[in-house]
């Protein structure tokens, strides 16, 4: 009886993430902050949700010689061995999309942070793996975002 | 369970219950592109003074709803008419001006001469078939031709979003601080700016419903190959077939690194990263949410004796973004992948 209530209450949480959600298959989010700070404070959130912070992976070597009015992009990917572990073991499909990252770049005098819907990766990963692992990523990428937005 | 209780009577009270208020709605939806201030980014500026003077609340709803397809802006279907309402109030608010009134009567003109007008004065920014400009919203970050980029008047969610009387005002008294100037002041009649709008028209016949999604599945967002090699002759053929691709190899990793401490990595699942700069430049110009592509990686796993290689797939990724232009680039590294992939492993 317990894990058949759990099961709707899962069910309806999926839907409800599901319809507020709908229309991002790409989350982005803004930060009044510039590069530094907002890159600061996204790395402060994502250990704060109890993840590890992988690599730094600079993209924008050049862009200025190139004409861009940046040079700050970066990709900060991140995640927990656990979940990675099993996710690479039961879905290998998914390995290609793994650890998660995130994009950062400077726009203006602010940040903008855009990443992939954790949603996606459970279309990818099919029936092999339990999709509540997928919303919880949702549930965390969104605090983080939220926590970046409102950073100041 | 209780998080989840807890989360499930959030969803159902924001739902059903609360409708939060435009600007929360514009923040949560519309200013990771648009900017908090509606000043632009990846999106167009929205605050522009001469922006909101030229298009009414009925533009931006069926904008909002329609978005543009192929051209970045999604279509936000499943928020609500009252949350679609707010948001435009929130963006109306910061003209400080009554919403302009637009007849949705059509014009009627010469969709020939309107056509021989086009060639003239419109397709130098808005393209020969009216697709737009390149790359996305404003200059603020990225190498840009004009400030602003001119509109996709063919798209499918222009034409409907747009009556001929909003065209028609637009044309008539430009739009400031854009590259958009009075028509009247270069000279034409009232008659011509009709005949433009009647020709503007006639895109919606010639069914240019640009689209940015892409029919690969989730089944395909995986490219894989398995290597007739041990994992080391992989990754040697690997790094080769990368360099004849005419992309730098910059770093080899394994999967596992920086999550666990050094090591405790598995050793059977690496990752090669690489760039080609010039690529990489390019389609920053296009859209500047590329980074979710980035940096180019393979990955190499060995289980069970088997090895196997993976790399995700462009054309799968393409869909999500909504952005026509994109979708030639998608295709370029699908084809860059493939070719890394099968150099390597036959």
């Amino acid at each position: 009886m317990k894990k058949q209530l759990a099961n709707v209450i899962l069910a309806c949480f999926l839907v409800c993430i599901s319809v507020l959600a709908c229309a991002e298959e790409i989350v982005i989010t803004r930060s009044v902050l510039a590069f530094p700070e907002a890159m600061l404070a996204l790395q402060e959130s994502i250990r704060a949700h109890g993840y590890t912070v992988s690599r730094v992976q600079r993209i924008d070597v050049g862009l200025t010689g190139m004409g861009y009015k940046t040079d700050k992009y970066r990709i900060v990917f991140a995640g927990k061995i656990d979940e990675i572990r099993e996710l690479t073991k039961k879905a290998p499909q998914l390995t290609a999309y793994l650890p998660p990252k995130i994009s950062i770049f400077a726009e203006g005098d602010q940040t903008v942070l855009v990443t992939i819907n954790p949603r996606l990766y459970a279309d990818i990963a099919g029936d092999a793996i339990d999709p509540i692992i997928f919303a919880h990523w949702e549930s965390d990428l969104r605090s983080i975002f939220h926590d970046v937005s409102m950073a100041r | 369970m209780r998080w989840m209780i807890g989360i499930l009577l959030l969803g159902i009270t924001t739902l059903v219950v609360g409708e939060p208020r435009g600007g929360e709605l514009f923040a949560a939806h519309c200013a990771g592109c648009h900017g908090d201030t509606g000043k632009g980014g990846v999106g167009v500026p929205l605050s522009l003074p001469s922006f909101l003077e030229s298009v009414d609340d009925d533009f931006l709803r069926k904008t909002i709803r329609m978005g543009r397809p192929g051209r970045v802006m999604p279509a936000f279907r499943a928020i609500s008419d009252a949350q679609v309402d707010a948001i435009v109030r929130h963006i109306r608010s910061w003209s400080g001006k009554p919403e302009p009134v637009f007849s949705d009567k059509p014009r009627h003109g010469d969709a020939q001469h309107g056509q021989q007008l086009f060639v003239s004065y419109c397709v130098a920014c808005h393209g020969a078939n009216g697709e737009g400009g390149t790359g996305t919203g404003v200059t603020f970050s990225r190498k840009r031709d004009l400030p602003i980029i001119a509109p996709a008047l063919n798209n499918a969610g222009f034409l409907a979003a747009a009556s001929d009387e909003m065209i028609r005002h637009i044309l008539q008294f430009g739009r400031e601080d854009t590259p958009m100037r009075s028509f009247l002041v270069q000279g034409l009649s009232e008659q011509d700016i009709d005949d433009l709008v009647s020709y503007v028209r006639t895109f919606e016949q010639q069914q240019q419903h640009a689209s940015g999604k892409s029919a690969v599945t989730a089944a395909e967002s995986t490219i894989w190959a398995e290597s007739s090699y041990t994992l080391e002759e992989t990754i040697e053929n690997l790094k080769d077939a990368i360099v004849s691709q005419n992309f730098i190899l910059i770093r080899q990793d394994t999967l596992e690194h920086g999550l666990v401490t050094e090591g405790e990595e598995d050793p059977s699942q690496v990752i090669l990263h690489f760039c080609n700069f010039k690529f990489l430049f390019e389609a920053l110009a296009v859209d500047p949410r590329v980074g979710m592509f980035l940096p180019c990686r393979v990955t190499i796993t060995e289980r069970d004796g088997k090895v196997m290689v993976s790399a995700i797939n462009p054309l799968y990724l393409s869909r999500l973004f909504n952005n026509s232009e994109l979708n030639e680039y998608c295709k370029k590294m699908h084809a860059v992948y493939s070719a890394i992939l099968e150099d390597a492993t036959l």
